[in-house]
C-alpha cells in the first residue's frame, strides 16, 4: 500500500519542525520507504475484491503509454468502515484521493459538502451510454452527475430447483413473498435471507418497500429537519409483514438474526437451503467450492435463478441496487488526470474482464455482450434484466443515520411487528437526524 | 525494584500525599543539622526527578490533555465532519441529549454490568493462578507461568475473533461440542440475544486478561513476608485461616491495585463487543456508542461529548477506588 500524502491541515511551516521533517523523509527516502512524488501518479483507494481493480490499474497505467500510472490503496473490507475512512480523509483534504471505489448511498454525503470534484461534461456524457438507469440514479446527486459508474450489482432469487419442484412451484415466471414462504415452510426448508443488525438488514427493507411502491425516503434532497420518512406508510407495514413472518416462523433458521451475506450463502449450500435472495458473488463462490471438492457438483446443478420475488402478484419487484462508482476527491492535485484514468478504468472492455474475473457484473449494458460472460455467468441476463428494474436505497446525505436506524428496529427479525416497528423507526429516525436523540 | 524507591518519593511527589513522605523521612532525621543536609539531599534529588521525569511529564501534557481539551471544546458544538459550514455552538446540549436518552443508560449499565462481573471473576481466578504460580516447583515455575501468559499475550482483536469464531452458529464448534450441558444444543445462537452474548463477551476478556491480574497478585503474594504465615501455622491456623487473616490483609494494597487497573480496563471495553456483536441486541457499551456517533457518524460533537462523559466516569471509578479504599501505589513496600 503507498504512503498517502500529506493531508493539506498537516502541512504548517515551522523551521524547526521543517528540518527535523526533512531528515526524517531524507532517512525515509534513502532507506525507500519514501512516498512517490512523481506527478502524474495517481492513487485509486479500491474496495477489497479478487484482484481485478489492481490488474486494471496495471493495464491503464501501460495504456497511458506514461500518462500517468495508477497505485492502488486498499480499503477496509465492509462499506459502512469504506465510507468512514474516505469521509475523514476528504473532509481533512487529503490530496491523495486520485480516485476512489465508492459505495452509491453513500455519495450524496460526500458530494453534498463539495468534497467531490466536478465530473467534465465529455467524461459524463462518455461514462453514461448505455448504462443502466439505476447505476446513473446511484451516481447522481442533486440531478447532477457527480461520480462515474464502474460496476453495478443486483440481487436475484437464488432457489434449489428440486425444493421448489417439490413444493409444486413454477419457477418460470415471477414469484411472490408469500409463495416462496410456503414453498419453504410445506418443505421444512430455511429461507437465504440476511437478518442480521447491519448494512444488509437495510437493503432488504429497502427493496421490499420499494416492491411494495414505497420509498424509505419521500424527499431525498430535504435537510435533516425537514425530511419525511414513508416508513409508517403501508409499504411499510408490508415490508414488517414479511419480515416479521419470516423471522417469528423460523422460516430463516436459527442463524437468522446473525446472517449475513455469507452466512445466507452457506445456509443455502447445506441441506436444508431452499430460496435465498443474494448478490451475483454466489455463483463464483459456488463454483469454486465445487472446484476445490468441499462441495458437492449435485448442489451446483441443483441451482436456479430468477427476478428477486414480488410483494403481491400484480407488481413488478424493485430489486436492491448495489455496485461501485468512481469519484475524485476535490483535493486531488491532478483531476484531469484522474478522470482521464477513470475514462480508462470504465471502458467496456475493462466492465466485461472485470466480470468474467471477479464476478462484479457491469454497468454498462454493452459489456454483457461478451461471449465470455454468457460462459461464466450462466444468469447474465437475469442480472442485467434485475438492474434495469432494480431500485437503489435512499440517496440522501443523511443515508448512514436512516440505515442505522433502520438496522437498530427492524433486527431481529423476530421482534419486528408490522403494527408498530414502521412507525416507531420512523419517530426513532426522525428524532435523530433533528439531533435530539443517540443513535 | 530497590532503585524505584527513592526514585518513588522523589519524582511522584506532586501526586503522593504528603503526610507519607514526611514520615518516610522523619524516621531517620533527629538534629537541625541532620535534617538539613537531609534537605539538601531531597533538593538535589527532587531536582533530578524532575530531569528524569519532566520531559514524559511534558509529552504526557500533550499527548493527554491536549485531546482531552479539545474534545471538550468540541463537545459544544453542534458539529458534523461533512457539514463543515453547519457547525454551530450549542452550549451544553449535547449532555442534555446524551444524559436524557435512554441509549446512553442502557449502554451504562451494561458497561458496569460488565466490568463488575469481570473483575469479580479474574480477581478469584487470578488469585488461584497466583497462589499456583507462588507454590510451584521451581522447576516448572517459568513453563507455567509462560502458560499462564499465553492469554494475555495475544492482541484483543484476535482473540475476539477467535472467541467469535467459536461461538458462532455457522462456524462454531462449541455448540456441537457442548449440547450435553442443558440450554446447549446446535441451535443456539450466542449472539442474537443480549444475554448469551454478553456471557461470550466477558468469557472472552476474563481469559484474555485474567493473566494480567493474576501476575499483579502473584507479586503481591510475594511481598507477604514468610515468617508471618509460619507464625500463623505454629499458632495453629487451618490454611483458609492464614488466608483471610494474613495473606489477604497483608496484600490489600496490591489487591487494590488490580481491582483498580482492570476495572478501569474493563470500563472502556471495545474490542470484543465490536467484533462479536457491533452493539446488537443490547450489547451495546459506552466506547461503542462514543465511537458510533464520532467514527460513524462523522458527530463530532456529540461524539465529543460522549468521550467526554465517559473519561468522567473513569475519573470517578479512580477517585472512588482512591479516596474510599484508600489505594496506595507505594503500598507494597509496607512488608518490607
Amino acid at each position: 500500500m503507498p504512503t498517502s500524502r500529506r493531508t493539506r491541515s498537516a502541512v504548517k511551516n515551522r523551521p524547526r519542525g521543517t528540518v527535523l521533517a526533512g531528515l526524517v523523509m531524507g532517512t525515509l527516502v534513502m532507506s525507500g520507504c519514501g512516498p512517490a512524488q512523481a506527478d502524474n501518479s495517481l492513487t485509486w483507494y479500491i474496495n477489497p475484491d479478487a484482484g481485478g481493480q489492481a490488474a486494471i490499474a496495471q493495464k491503464c497505467s501501460d495504456e497511458s503509454g506514461g500518462r500517468y500510472s495508477i497505485e492502488t490503496s486498499l480499503l477496509p473490507n465492509d462499506a459502512a468502515s469504506q465510507r468512514e475512512q474516505l469521509a475523514r480523509r476528504l473532509a481533512a483534504g487529503d490530496a491523495s484521493l486520485d480516485i476512489m471505489s465508492l459505495d452509491p448511498p453513500f455519495i450524496p454525503e460526500l458530494a453534498e459538502p463539495g468534497f467531490l470534484a466536478p465530473v467534465p461534461d465529455d467524461v459524463a456524457e462518455a461514462t453514461t451510454e448505455n448504462v443502466v438507469e439505476g447505476a446513473i440514479a446511484g451516481a447522481t446527486w442533486k440531478d447532477e452527475l457527480v461520480t462515474v459508474p464502474f460496476w453495478a450489482n443486483t440481487q436475484i432469487l437464488w432457489y434449489r430447483k428440486s425444493v421448489a419442484e417439490a413444493a409444486g412451484l413454477d419457477m418460470s415466471g415471477p414469484v411472490t413473498w408469500e409463495q416462496i414462504m410456503e414453498a419453504a415452510r410445506s418443505q421444512e426448508k430455511t429461507l437465504g435471507v440476511q437478518g442480521q443488525q447491519g448494512e444488509s438488514m437495510t437493503v432488504w427493507v429497502n427493496a421490499l418497500i420499494e416492491s411494495a411502491g414505497g420509498s424509505i425516503i419521500v424527499d431525498p434532497e430535504a435537510t435533516a429537519d425537514t425530511v419525511e420518512l414513508g416508513l409508517d406508510t403501508d409499504a411499510g407495514v408490508a415490508a414488517a409483514e414479511v419480515i416479521s413472518t419470516i423471522g417469528k416462523d423460523g422460516l430463516g433458521g436459527p442463524g437468522l438474526p446473525t446472517q449475513d451475506e455469507n452466512a445466507s450463502l452457506i445456509g443455502f449450500q447445506g441441506d436444508t437451503g431452499s430460496f435465498m435472495v443474494n448478490w451475483p458473488f454466489v455463483y463464483p463462490a459456488t463454483v469454486g467450492a465445487v472446484e476445490a471438492g468441499t462441495l458437492d457438483q449435485a448442489v451446483l446443478d441443483d441451482i436456479g435463478w430468477g427476478i428477486y420475488p414480488r410483494m403481491t402478484e400484480d407488481q413488478e419487484a424493485a430489486p436492491p441496487l448495489g455496485g461501485i462508482n468512481l469519484g475524485v476527491g476535490a483535493a486531488s492535485d491532478n483531476p484531469e488526470l484522474a478522470y482521464e484514468a477513470i475514462q480508462c478504468i470504465v471502458s467496456v472492455e475493462n466492465q466485461s474482464e472485470y466480470f468474467v474475473t471477479n464476478g462484479n457484473p457491469p454497468a454498462n449494458t454493452e459489456a454483457y455482450e461478451d461471449p465470455r460472460i454468457e460462459e461464466s455467468f450462466p444468469m447474465a441476463e437475469t442480472i442485467r434484466d434485475s438492474l434495469q428494474v432494480a431500485a437503489p436505497r435512499p440517496q440522501t446525505p443523511f443515508y448512514n443515520e436512516v440505515s442505522t436506524g433502520i438496522q437498530q428496529r427492524w433486527a431481529p427479525p423476530a421482534a419486528v411487528d408490522p403494527d408498530s416497528t414502521p412507525q416507531s423507526s420512523s419517530d426513532f429516525i426522525t428524532s435523530v437526524l433533528r439531533g435530539e436523540q443517540l443513535l | 525494584m530497590t532503585s524505584a524507591i527513592p526514585a518513588k518519593t522523589t519524582t511522584a511527589s506532586p501526586a503522593e500525599p504528603g503526610p507519607r513522605l514526611d514520615t518516610g523521612r522523619g524516621n531517620g532525621t533527629k538534629s537541625g543539622r541532620a535534617r538539613k543536609q537531609y534537605s539538601d539531599r531531597t533538593r538535589a534529588e527532587r531536582r533530578l526527578g524532575w530531569i528524569l521525569a519532566g520531559p514524559a511529564f511534558v509529552i504526557m501534557l500533550l499527548v493527554t490533555l491536549y485531546p482531552i481539551l479539545q474534545a471538550i471544546y468540541e463537545s459544544l458544538f453542534r458539529f458534523r465532519l461533512t457539514a463543515p459550514d453547519e457547525r454551530a455552538f450549542v452550549g451544553i446540549e449535547n449532555y442534555i441529549v446524551i444524559l436524557s436518552d435512554p441509549v446512553w443508560w442502557s449502554g451504562l449499565w451494561t458497561t458496569v454490568f460488565i466490568t463488575v462481573v469481570t473483575v469479580l471473576v479474574e480477581l478469584v481466578l487470578g488469585f488461584a493462578l497466583a497462589l499456583v504460580m507462588h507454590k510451584a516447583l521451581k522447576s516448572v515455575r517459568g513453563l507455567l507461568r509462560t502458560a499462564i501468559l499465553v492469554p494475555y499475550g495475544i492482541i484483543t482483536v484476535v482473540s475476539a475473533f477467535a472467541w467469535f469464531y467459536a461461538f458462532d452458529i455457522n462456524s462454531g464448534y462449541v455448540n456441537s461440542w457442548f449440547a450435553w450441558l442443558p440450554g446447549i444444543d446446535e441451535n443456539l445462537n450466542w449472539f442474537a440475544q443480549g444475554p448469551t452474548a454478553l456471557f461470550v463477551i466477558m468469557a472472552s476478556e476474563i481469559w484474555k486478561t485474567t493473566p494480567f491480574i493474576s501476575l499483579l497478585l502473584l507479586a503481591g503474594l510475594a511481598q507477604v513476608p514468610d515468617e508471618l504465615s509460619e507464625a500463623a501455622k505454629v499458632d495453629g491456623a487451618t490454611w483458609w485461616e492464614q488466608m483471610r487473616k494474613v495473606i489477604v490483609p497483608n496484600m490489600k494494597a496490591a489487591i487494590m491495585v488490580a481491582v483498580l487497573f482492570r476495572a478501569l480496563d474493563a470500563f472502556r471495553i471495545f474490542d470484543n463487543v465490536f467484533i462479536m456483536t457491533n452493539g446488537a441486541y443490547g450489547t451495546e457499551v459506552l466506547s461503542l456508542l462514543a465511537y458510533r456517533q464520532s467514527i460513524s457518524r462523522l458527530e463530532i460533537g456529540l461524539g465529543s461529548a460522549v468521550s467526554v462523559l465517559l473519561f468522567l466516569c473513569v475519573l470517578l471509578i479512580c477517585f472512588v477506588a482512591i479516596k474510599l479504599f484508600k489505594v496506595d501505589l507505594a503500598g507494597t513496600q509496607g512488608g518490607k
